[in-house]
């Protein structure tokens, strides 16, 4: 019952439309904070990769730790490169100013990047790297043309080559796709190694997320019963006005 | 207890308070659903306060500190996000409340004679209310927060002479900074509530005194039994502090339902941009204010008129002021001999329909950018200068339609 009641308010949010209007070409992404296994994949992905460059600067390793269900053990051995205590926050080893001459810019705090760009950004934009010569890191991006960022996991997914129909200007909605070295994960492994680091960021973004629906649920309940003892009230002292 | 109370009494009229404000307040019996939305402006007030003092325990008005102590409440106070989400809920909700409020005014006539004061003070307390809202806006240090003071700062400078100065006093630098946060913050946590509670205060007592109007429109101290209770009142309490509790109950549901559920309610009520830091090299594409100020911003972009002696923003900002301006004046322009829509003839239910449309048309084309085509046919600045040409006949109009109109008789007695 409870879950029920979860899954309508949760299916209701689309109603509540964006203000900002979405950018229609990005590619939907399916997100389930929940999903703890897939948190676990992608938090892994997310210190292996991401953090070796980018910082997380509002999260600690202790409470991600916490939240998902890893072990201090396991976090001390596996997750944490650049720093020794779990309370501390999540920072990358890389000097700012080392990534300044690097690469031409300070690599941006992901701590919130769901938020300010949304998942299905994100999830489009890891999806959308391609080799090009004319770029100093030899990657472009055709959601984000010309971004400093190279293709960190290109391991995973291979190398692309792209062209854009009519060609035209760097566009994710008139990209297509050439292989030219196969990476070690297939199309759809690589889709979903991605949908899981969304999905960890996602959280990365507002770890209240775990928690704000089910206190809400009560929450309801409790406001439901005490909507009916409030019209009881009412009705009780208004019988002698009508 | 009697005992006690005399002893108080004889010091302090706190019994006589509670009967003239309370148990003795004579409310007409027959207030409908948009009576509700005076006392949950109140209570959301409340709300606003208490979140208030919570977020300042932690917040740090700093240009360097302010967004990372927000997410610091966000994710390390405890219950932190409860009640960061109650307080930017709470913002919104508060002004749906006085939207409602104000929009209850114009059906029922609450604004008209003898009650000009009352509509007066509330005028000054809606245009407290966006100051307030402005001022707290620039607080988490987000980039439209920093963009959004950045755009209304500089509407100042369209004053001619002493534009320029004035927005440099008003930030105390040449660009939005640290020290423009400062005062913000000194602004949106003690001077505007303040104003407020006092405003607040005011407009309660010039209510009490002259007594509420009701969905008829027509005076309930005409007729009083022999101890002079009005026939037609209710003591307030408990008859509507019970009512109010409902309305409350169901108001404080929505609230709620809007933390926990959608917070961000996508993005009407906390915005994308906001989730980046303030950044004074990266303008976000479309700098908007939230929902509760876009019909005046709306306004504000319809004029685009550079002919115009002066340029297009001087009279632009001079259309938005006065937009505000003329509410103030609505009880004077209004001349219909009865109060209420009920006993009102087609020209006044027309026009305030569609002044009801215009301006919540004006208030989403605030959002959106001016040169789109979000509504079919014409691009958005051309709607909002349509909706600017009905927002101003509504109200400069009003004293020949309203007189012209073919009003019903009104009754003698509220009729329930």
């Amino acid at each position: 019952m409870k879950k029920c009641i979860v899954s309508v308010l949760m299916l209701l949010m689309p109603l509540a439309v964006s203000a900002s209007g979405g950018a229609g070409n990005l590619d939907k992404v399916y997100i389930d904070v929940s999903d703890q296994a897939s948190l676990q994949r992608g938090a892994r992905t997310f210190v292996n990769y991401c953090l070796s460059c980018h910082n997380a600067s509002f999260m600690r390793y202790e409470r991600m730790a916490t939240d998902l269900g890893i072990s201090e053990a396991l976090l001390r051995e596996e997750m944490m490169f650049a720093s020794d205590k779990p309370g501390d926050l999540m920072v990358t080893a890389m000097p700012a100013a080392g990534a300044k001459t690097w690469f031409g810019v300070v690599p941006p705090d992901l701590s919130l990047t769901a938020r300010s760009r949304g998942a299905d950004w994100i999830y489009t934009y890891l999806r959308s790297f391609y080799a090009d010569e004319s770029t100093t890191t030899g990657w472009n991006n055709a959601l984000f043309s010309n971004v400093a960022m190279p293709h960190v996991l290109y391991q995973w997914q291979g190398t692309r080559a792209a062209t854009f129909e009519g060609g035209g200007v760097a566009d994710v909605s008139s990209v297509r796709y050439q292989s030219v070295v196969p990476g070690t994960m297939t199309g759809r492994e690589y889709d979903a190694a991605i949908r899981d680091l969304t999905n960890f960021m996602v959280y990365l973004a507002e770890p209240a997320k775990l928690v704000r629906y089910e206190i809400g649920f009560w929450v309801m309940l409790f406001m439901g019963v005490f909507i009916v003892l409030a019209y009881l009230l009412k009705k009780e002292y208004w019988r002698d006005v009508h | 207890m009697s005992k006690f109370m005399t002893w108080v009494d004889e010091r302090f009229p706190a019994t006589k308070v509670w009967e003239e404000h309370v148990s003795k307040y004579y409310a007409p019996k027959n207030l409908n659903f948009w009576y509700f939305f005076g006392s949950l402006a109140m209570v959301v007030m409340v709300l606003q306060i208490l979140t208030g003092i919570f977020l300042t325990m932690h917040y740090k008005p700093d240009s360097s500190l302010a967004f990372a102590s927000v997410e610091y409440i966000m994710r390390d106070v405890p219950g932190g996000w409860f009640i960061r989400y109650l307080h930017s809920v709470g913002a919104s909700m508060l002004f749906i409340v006085v939207y409602l409020h104000m929009f209850r005014g114009l059906l029922y006539g609450s604004h008209r004679s003898p009650r000009e004061l009352i509509w007066l003070l509330g005028m000054l307390l809606y245009v407290t209310l966006m100051a307030e809202a402005f001022f707290g806006y620039l607080l988490p240090w987000g980039n439209m927060s920093y963009w959004g003071a950045q755009v209304i700062i500089s509407l100042f400078g369209a004053v001619p002479g002493i534009g320029p100065g004035l927005s440099e006093w008003i930030r105390g630098d040449f660009v939005v900074s640290d020290a423009t946060l400062n005062r913000f913050f000194a602004f949106h946590v003690i001077l505007v509530p303040l104003l407020l509670s006092l405003l607040v205060y005011l407009h309660i007592v010039a209510l009490h005194k002259v007594g509420g109007n009701n969905p008829d429109g027509i005076d309930i101290k005409k007729d009083k039994d022999a101890s002079g209770k009005p026939l037609d009142g209710i003591a307030f309490h408990p008859y509507y502090t019970v009512k109010d509790n409902l309305g409350v109950a169901v108001m404080m549901t929505a609230l709620l339902a809007v933390v926990f559920f959608v917070p961000e309610l996508g993005g009407w009520f906390l915005e994308k941009d906001n989730f980046a830091p303030a950044d004074i090299l990266q303008t976000p594409p479309d700098i908007v204010p939230l929902w509760y100020l876009t019909p005046y911003y709306s306004i504000l972009r319809a004029v685009t008129f550079e002919w115009l002696p002066g340029g297009a923003k001087l009279w632009g900002v001079l259309a938005m002021g006065s937009a505000i301006v003329l509410l103030f004046f609505l009880p004077w322009l209004d001349r219909s001999p009865v109060r209420s829509i009920r006993y009102r003839g087609w020209m006044y239910k027309t026009a305030l329909t569609l002044f009801v449309i215009t301006f919540v048309m004006l208030g989403y084309l605030g959002t959106r950018n001016p040169s789109h085509v979000d509504l079919g046919l014409l691009t958005n600045v051309t709607w909002s200068q349509i909706g600017l040409v009905v927002y101003f006949a509504f109200f400069l109009l009003m004293p020949i339609y309203t007189r012209m109109d073919r009003t019903k008789p009104e009754p003698d007695r509220v009729t329930g």
